[in-house]
């Protein structure tokens, strides 16, 4: 039996519980004992993205401290898991803990890309409660940095009630960017209706997407043009919760 | 005026100007569409990609050796070659020539290097007048303005703005139809043929192994350009060199299929030297200047694979940031994405200290360069060195340093959390959202709401779940 921990993600943690606890039903369905270790906080992106390495490598230490003794490290999100695979041996390059940095990129998983690529599950045995139309958005640094797109699409494809649209513009970036979405808060809100164009034209009731920051940063906007369609978590719906 | 204010103010100007926005919206879409169907359609397109940055790479690798013998073969074809290390320097090579051989008349083709010297204003403060050839940058020459595009340097304008320049300039008849507008420029330009002394091209790959320069174009009039005026001057970055015929007959396709979506473009010039005594057309003179202006310094650095760019403009069309700003508001030369590498590594990192944050990281551009530049990557390093080097305001730094304590103490986390739900719940409506922030964070809810943070984290709940799931028959 491998040693899972999930890293739940700090946006997660605070602002949205339930995809945590949707992440936990999927694992534990698969029989997974999964571990949350207590100590977890912030993978570091948010001062890496912003150019701060000093303060973006304690705070990755700290994770190595934290999840370095796991077999595999989850977590639902693909911006978290691309910082953590192609960003932490960057950062610790010529430093102490490089070994561990690159042990640790090359076994955290974004969820999806863990129950398809390394456990083979694509059927994430689960239905939801009514006929549900869904895009997908695939988001930036899931699917540019890690090449997640099949994955999701494998796993929804079993989900009961559930049929899936084409949106146009599903690989278009919502415009999020993180510290980008306040620092450039013109250019970023242009993005983001550019974005709500798309989402109003597809024929769905919900959009699906792998990181909770642009569920939220599309939300915001949909919510702010009283737009009834929202913007879901991929755990949601693969645990039925939808 | 701080460069900060420039930046943010060309902004808020490019996304309130509609005409701006709809030739965007028309001009990306195209290119992007194009772009993706040309490259679609070709049996390899990864394995295509891989060979010509392996072709870049090599020639990158040996710039020195090659630069030589180009040098040496340009020489042996007949030709000249003149070193320029900066712009300035770039301007006064091209301004003796033009005295050595009696100039007063010039026309140019599409150059991005003479529009970093300024090249226009240089010969025209000497009373020699330069008309540019290529249809797109004659119309900004007209309208005295910029390329806002490193291929389509109108991009910026629709084609009814054209029609009133053209209309109000050169008292052509007013039309929609961007055929008639074509041939009407076509009528003024081919005069300046005839007239010009000296023709000035740009360099779109130059072939050391033969000394051959190549152009790419669409409308003949770089052909032109380099052969009907009896000087021919040639103008090339230090990094447009490339070592083989093989590495060219690969890049050429993916420059045409990558920036305007063709197979090839429609003349693809390939230029060894004046004219042959046995030779109906041509120039009499060929030179070739070869100009550095910054690049020997990225050479080698890790910013060397910016060299790369091979300037097909795929990442500017591909870009959501340049899709909804334009080419203008990145303050110079080189645009987009890779404009936001370039300029601060040519123009020093003070030069527009915020264009390596002008991006979401969505890696757009990398996945539309037709030699896979890690440009997201590079924008990264680029805020490395931003922060290294003091540029990162006292409000950043601090506020970077209370992130780094509190995501450093999983007790100051949780208590973080904590203010930060009570503070958000109390501010939020009856659906949780939050309308209205405080600076700086004004600056998300002006557009967008921002939800409320959870009552309880994720980490108090899952306290309440294991509890539930260690009591069998209650369900959790």
């Amino acid at each position: 039996m491998p040693k899972v921990a999930l890293f739940v993600t700090c946006i997660v943690d605070m602002l949205f519980p339930e995809i945590g606890e949707a992440t936990l039903d999927i694992l534990e369905r698969q029989g997974l004992t999964v571990e949350f270790p207590e100590a977890q906080t912030c993978c570091g992106q948010p001062a890496f993205n912003a150019g701060f390495h000093a303060d973006a490598r304690p705070v990755a230490e700290h994770f190595l401290d934290v999840f370095g003794a796991y077999d595999a490290i989850v977590t639902p999100s693909g911006s978290c898991a691309s910082m953590v695979r192609h960003y932490y041996p960057e950062l610790f390059k010529g430093c102490a803990r490089f070994a561990e940095a690159e042990a640790i990129a090359a076994k955290t998983w974004e969820l999806t890309q863990y129950l398809v690529d390394a456990l083979g599950v694509t059927d994430p045995g689960t239905s939801l409660a009514k006929p549900t139309r869904a895009a997908i958005h695939d988001a930036c640094h899931g699917y540019r940095g890690l090449g997640i797109a099949r994955q999701p699409r494998a796993l929804l494809a079993n989900v009961g009630n559930l049929s899936l649209v084409e949106m146009a513009g599903h690989d278009q970036c919502c415009g999020f960017g993180g510290l980008f979405a306040i620092k450039m808060g013109e250019i970023s809100a242009a993005m983001l209706n550019d974005k709500l164009a798309h989402i109003r034209a597809a024929d769905c009731d919900i959009i699906i997407t792998g990181d909770a920051s642009c569920a939220m940063h599309m939300n915001g906007g949909l919510s702010r043009h009283r737009s009834t369609k929202r913007v879901v978590h991929v755990a949601e719906v693969l645990a039925g919760r939808v | 005026m701080s460069r900060t204010t420039q930046f943010s103010q060309s902004v808020t100007v490019a996304l309130s100007d509609i005409q701006l926005q709809t030739a965007l919206d028309r001009g990306t879409t195209r290119g992007v569409n194009a772009r993706i169907a040309a490259m679609v359609e070709t049996t390899d397109a990864d394995a295509l990609r891989r060979q010509a940055r392996l072709a870049r790479e090599h020639a990158l690798n040996h710039l020195p050796d090659l630069l030589e013998q180009l040098e040496r073969n340009v020489i042996a074809n007949g030709g000249h070659v003149l070193w320029a290390r900066d712009a300035a320097e770039l301007n006064q090579v091209i301004l003796d020539l033009c005295q050595k051989h009696g100039v007063r008349c010039v026309t140019k083709g599409k150059s991005m290097v003479t529009e970093e010297s300024e090249l226009n204003h240089a010969l025209e403060a000497h009373g020699i007048e330069v008309t540019e050839s290529d249809l797109g940058e004659y119309i900004i020459q007209l309208a005295g303005e910029t390329p806002s595009h490193i291929v389509f340097p109108m991009l910026h304008k629709t084609k009814e703005a054209t029609a009133q320049l053209l209309h109000d300039k050169l008292g052509m008849p007013m039309t929609d139809r961007p055929e008639e507008m074509t041939r009407f420029v076509r009528g003024v330009m081919r005069r300046k043929y005839l007239e010009a002394d000296m023709g000035i091209s740009g360099v779109n790959f130059a072939i050391a192994e033969t000394g051959t320069i190549a152009t790419v174009e669409n409308e003949g009039n770089n052909r032109l350009s380099t052969s009907a005026p009896r000087v021919h001057v040639a103008v090339m970055g230090v990094e447009k060199v490339i070592a083989t015929w093989e590495d060219y007959a690969i890049l050429v396709q993916l420059l045409a299929r990558s920036a305007t979506g063709q197979r090839l473009s429609v003349y693809n010039n390939l230029m060894s030297g004046p004219r042959r005594p046995d030779e109906p057309d041509g120039p009499e003179v060929f030179y070739l200047i070869i100009m550095d202006n910054g690049r020997s310094h990225i050479l080698g650095s890790e910013y060397t694979e910016s060299l790369a760019c091979i300037r097909c403009g795929a990442c500017l069309n591909a870009c959501p940031v340049y899709q909804n700003i334009g080419g203008h508001a990145y303050g110079w030369v080189y645009p987009g994405p890779i404009g936001s590498i370039i300029s601060p590594l040519l123009l020093g990192p003070t030069h527009a200290p915020e264009l390596p944050y002008a991006s979401s990281l969505c890696g757009a551009c990398q996945a539309a360069c037709p030699v896979e530049i890690n440009i997201p990557d590079m924008l990264l390093k680029l805020r490395r060195d931003l922060v290294q080097a003091g540029d990162a305001t006292l409000a950043w730094r601090a506020g970077m340093r209370l992130w780094r304590q509190a995501m450093l103490s999983p007790a100051l986390y949780r208590s973080g959390g904590w203010l930060a739900s009570l503070a958000t719940q109390m501010l939020a409506n009856a659906e949780g959202k939050i309308e209205s922030l405080p600076p700086p964070l004004k600056a998300w809810t002006d557009s967008r709401d921002f939800p409320a943070f959870a009552k309880q984290p994720f980490r108090e709940r899952l306290k309440q779940r294991r509890r539930s799931q260690a009591r069998p028959g209650v369900s959790g």
